[in-house]
C-alpha cells in the first residue's frame, strides 16, 4: 500500500513535495534521550510558513534533497530523517522569526568528528533560498555522542594541578605590539610580564612565523623568558606558543619543539579548522601540553542575532573536540558580549550538568558525562580596576588576560603585571572573607594599592575606563525552556 | 648583598603576609564550602615539589576554623624556618582537587633558585632549576 502524505499526493510520486509532507515535520515527536537536538532561529521568506521552513532545515541537514527520490525506500528513512517537532515565535521579532527544534538520531553522525557533525548541521542549510536568515542557537549533545569524543586534553583540574595554582583566576597577557617585534625583543616582554606576576603570556592569533619573527627563534627566546621568570619567582610560568601554520606537518614540528624546550602550553587558532584542532588536541593529550585556543574569526558567523552560529554552540563543539582554554568574552572589555549570554558560555564550558536557562540563552539541559571542563579566557580591554566585576561575572576558573593593561602600565611591563596580580589576590581574599566584593570592589582595590604602588598607578591611569556599548546579541527569553 | 626572593606560590603570595585572623577567615571559608583542611611543610620550595610533608592527616570534619589555625601554630612551632601552607581540598565529584592553597609561614631568608642551562644541539637549551637551599641536606636548610 502506498503511503499517503498529509495531502492527496502519494508520498513516493516523483516530483517536488513540501518538506513538511515528506516526514521532516513531526509535531508529535518526542525526542529520545540519545537524540541530538538543535535549536535554530529561522527567519523564513514571507510566503513560507514556519513549519515548512523548519522542516526544510531538518530535511537539508539530514537526508533530503529538493525532490522525492525512490531510493529513500531502500532505507529505514524514518530513522535517518531529522524531525522538526516544534516552532515557537520569537517575541517582537521583525521580520518574524521562530525558534525551531529539530531532533537528529545520533546514527547520522560519525563518532568523534566535529567536521562530520557540522557538515550536516550547518553544511547546506545556511544558504537556503526559502529562508531570509538562519541561526543555530544551541544544541543538546546526548551522552552517547559525548562519549565518542576525547574532550579537553587535560581540563581545568589537571591544568591547575600541573601548574600548581588554585583558588583564583589565572592571569595572562598577550604580547604587544602583536606584530613587528623581533624574537629577542618579544621575549623581553614575556619575561617582564611573567616576573612581575602573571602566570601566562600569549602569542597573538596572527603571530605565526613572519619575516620579522620566525617561530623557531621566538620559541627559543620565549622559553628563556619563561625559565628565567620561574627562577626569580619560584612559581611555574607559561607562554602560549602559537603553533598555527599552513599545514599539519608544520604544526606538529612546532609543537614538538615547544615540548622539547619545556613549555607547559601551546596554542592554536580557530582558523585552522575543526579537524586540525582535533588533531592538535590528540597531540596535546599524548604529549602532556595544555592546549589554548584563540577563537580567531569566530565573530564572522557568531555575532549577528539572526544569522550564523551562536558562540555557545561553538563552545560545545570545542569542548567535545578538546581544548583546554578558549576565549569566551569579557563582559566588561572592548569586545562584544552580553553578561547573561557570556555567563551561559562560561557555564557551558566549565560545568558538568547544566539546566536549560533562557536568561543565559541555554535552550537545553546538558549533561557532560564528566567530560573535563574548559578554562574560559577573558581577553580584550580589561584592566586591574575592573577586578571585582571580572570575578563577579566570570568566576575564579578563568584566565584573565590583560594585554594593554599590563604592557601599557606607566611604570613598565613588570609593574603592570604586579598590579594585576595584587588586584586579583586582594579580591579573592575579600570574597572569601565574605565581603560584598562586587559592591565594595573599588574600596578593596584602593586599600590593596596602599601597599602596592604599581596597583595605585594602574588605578590612576585606567580606573575609570569602561566600554559601555549596547550588545548586538542578547538572549530572547522564550516562554518555556525545553527539557531534553 | 643578596636580597633573596619571596617565592610566589599559593593564592596570596603577592599580598602582605596574612595575619592569624586572616588565616582563620580563609580556613572558615573552606569549611563553609565543605572542604577539608590540610597543613603541609617543606624545606624544598621547588615549584614542582608537590609532595610537601603532611602535618598530620587532612582534617575532613572540622567545624570551626580555630582548630585549623591551632594546627598551623603548632606546625610553626615545630618548623619555624620552613615553608608551611594550608590546603583546602574539595572532594566533590568532578572536582577532587585543591580549591585554595596559601602559604602561612616562610623561612626568615629565602635565597631563591639557581637556573642551570644545559646547551644541546641547534641552540636548544634544557633548563633545570634548583633551590639554593637544597644544596644542604634536609634538616640543615634555612638554619642561618
Amino acid at each position: 500500500m502506498a503511503e499517503k502524505s498529509d495531502g492527496e499526493r502519494p508520498r513516493w510520486l516523483a516530483g517536488v513535495m513540501p518538506y513538511k509532507e515528506m516526514g521532516y515535520w513531526k509535531p508529535d515527536y518526542v525526542p529520545e534521550d540519545s537524540d541530538i537536538i538543535a535549536a535554530f532561529r529561522i527567519t523564513p521568506q514571507p510566503q513560507v510558513e514556519p513549519e515548512e521552513a523548519a522542516a526544510a532545515v531538518a530535511g537539508e541537514s539530514s537526508t533530503a534533497t529538493w525532490t522525492v527520490v525512490w531510493t529513500d525506500r531502500l532505507t529505514a528513512h524514518d530513522n535517518y530523517q531529522a524531525k522538526a517537532y516544534k516552532v515557537i515565535p520569537v517575541p517582537n521579532s521583525d521580520p518574524p522569526s521562530w525558534i525551531a527544534y529539530i531532533a537528529y538520531k545520533h546514527d547520522l553522525f560519525e563518532e568523534g568528528s566535529i567536521a562530520n557533525l557540522t557538515s550536516s548541521i550547518i553544511g547546506n542549510v545556511f544558504g537556503f533560498k526559502a529562508l531570509k536568515a538562519l541561526r543555530l542557537e544551541d544544541m543538546h549533545i546526548p551522552r552517547e555522542y559525548i562519549k565518542t569524543f576525547q574532550g579537553p586534553p587535560h581540563g581545568i583540574i589537571t591544568e591547575r594541578e600541573m601548574i600548581n595554582k588554585y583558588g583564583r583566576p589565572l592571569l595572562g597577557a598577550t604580547t604587544k605590539p602583536k606584530l613587528g617585534l623581533s624574537p629577542r625583543n618579544y621575549g623581553r616582554v614575556v619575561y617582564e610580564a611573567l616576573r612581575g606576576g602573571l602566570d601566562f603570556v600569549k602569542d597573538d592569533e596572527n603571530i605565526n612565523s613572519q619575516n620579522f619573527n620566525r617561530w623557531r627563534d621566538r620559541y627559543h627566546y620565549c622559553m628563556e623568558a619563561v625559565h628565567r621568570a620561574e627562577e626569580v619567582t619560584g612559581e611555574t610560568k607559561g607562554h602560549y606558543l602559537n603553533v598555527t601554520a599552513a599545514t599539519m606537518e608544520q604544526m606538529y614540528e612546532r609543537a614538538e619543539m615547544a615540548k622539547e624546550l619545556g613549555s607547559v602550553i601551546i596554542m592554536i587558532d580557530l582558523t585552522i579548522g575543526f579537524t586540525a584542532m582535533t588533531s592538535m588536541s590528540h597531540w596535546a593529550r599524548e604529549n602532556g601540553l595544555i592546549l589554548h585556543l584563540h577563537r580567531a574569526g569566530y565573530a564572522t558567523y557568531a555575532r549577528q542575532k539572526n544569522h550564523g552560529v551562536n558562540f555557545r554552540v561553538l563552545a560545545k563543539w570545542c569542548r567535545l573536540l578538546g581544548v583546554d582554554h578558549i576565549h569566551s568574552g569579557t563582559v566588561v572589555g572592548k569586545l562584544e558580549g552580553d553578561p547573561n549570554a557570556i555567563r551561559g558560555y562560561y557555564n557551558t564550558l566549565r560545568e558538568d550538568k547544566l539546566e536549560a536557562n533562557p536568561v543565559q540563552g541555554l535552550y537545553f539541559d546538558q549533561d557532560w558525562a564528566h567530560m573535563p571542563g574548559v578554562m574560559p579566557v577573558a581577553s580584550g580591554g580589561i584592566h586591574a580596576g575592573q577586578m571585582h566585576q571580572l570575578l563577579h561575572y566570570l568566576g575564579e576558573d578563568s584566565v584573565l588576560q590583560f594585554g594593554g593593561g599590563t604592557i601599557g602600565h606607566p611604570m613598565g611591563v613588570a609593574s603592570g603585571a604586579t598590579a594585576n596580580r595584587v588586584a586579583v589576590e586582594a579580591m579573592i581574599q575579600a570574597r572569601n572573607e565574605g565581603r560584598d566584593y562586587y559592591k565594595e570592589g573599588p574600596d578593596i582595590l584602593k586599600k590593596a594599592a596602599k601597599s602596592c604602588p604599581e596597583l595605585a598607578s594602574a588605578l590612576e591611569v585606567w580606573g575609570d575606563i569602561t566600554f559601555d556599548f549596547e550588545s548586538t546579541d542578547v538572549p530572547d527569553v522564550l516562554e518555556t525552556p525545553t527539557k531534553s | 648583598m643578596s636580597t633573596g626572593l619571596k617565592i610566589n606560590q599559593g593564592t596570596f603570595s603577592f599580598l602582605p603576609d596574612l595575619t592569624d585572623d586572616e588565616i582563620h577567615a580563609q580556613i572558615q571559608y573552606g569549611i563553609d564550602n565543605g572542604w577539608a583542611v590540610a597543613i603541609e611543610h617543606t624545606d624544598d620550595p621547588h615549584p614542582r615539589n608537590v609532595y610537601w610533608d603532611m602535618w598530620g592527616m587532612p582534617m575532613f570534619d572540622l567545624e570551626d576554623a580555630a582548630g585549623g589555625l591551632h594546627e598551623v601554630k603548632r606546625c610553626r612551632e615545630a618548623f619555624p624556618n620552613q615553608y608551611i601552607k594550608v590546603n583546602l581540598y574539595n572532594p566533590k565529584l568532578t572536582k577532587q582537587t585543591i580549591a585554595l592553597q596559601f602559604i602561612v609561614n616562610r623561612p626568615s631568608h629565602e635565597p631563591g633558585f639557581r637556573l642551570v642551562r644545559t646547551e644541546t644541539n641547534d641552540r636548544h637549551i634544557h633548563y633545570t632549576m634548583e633551590p639554593y637551599a637544597a644544596n644542604e641536606p634536609h634538616g640543615d636548610r634555612y638554619s642561618d
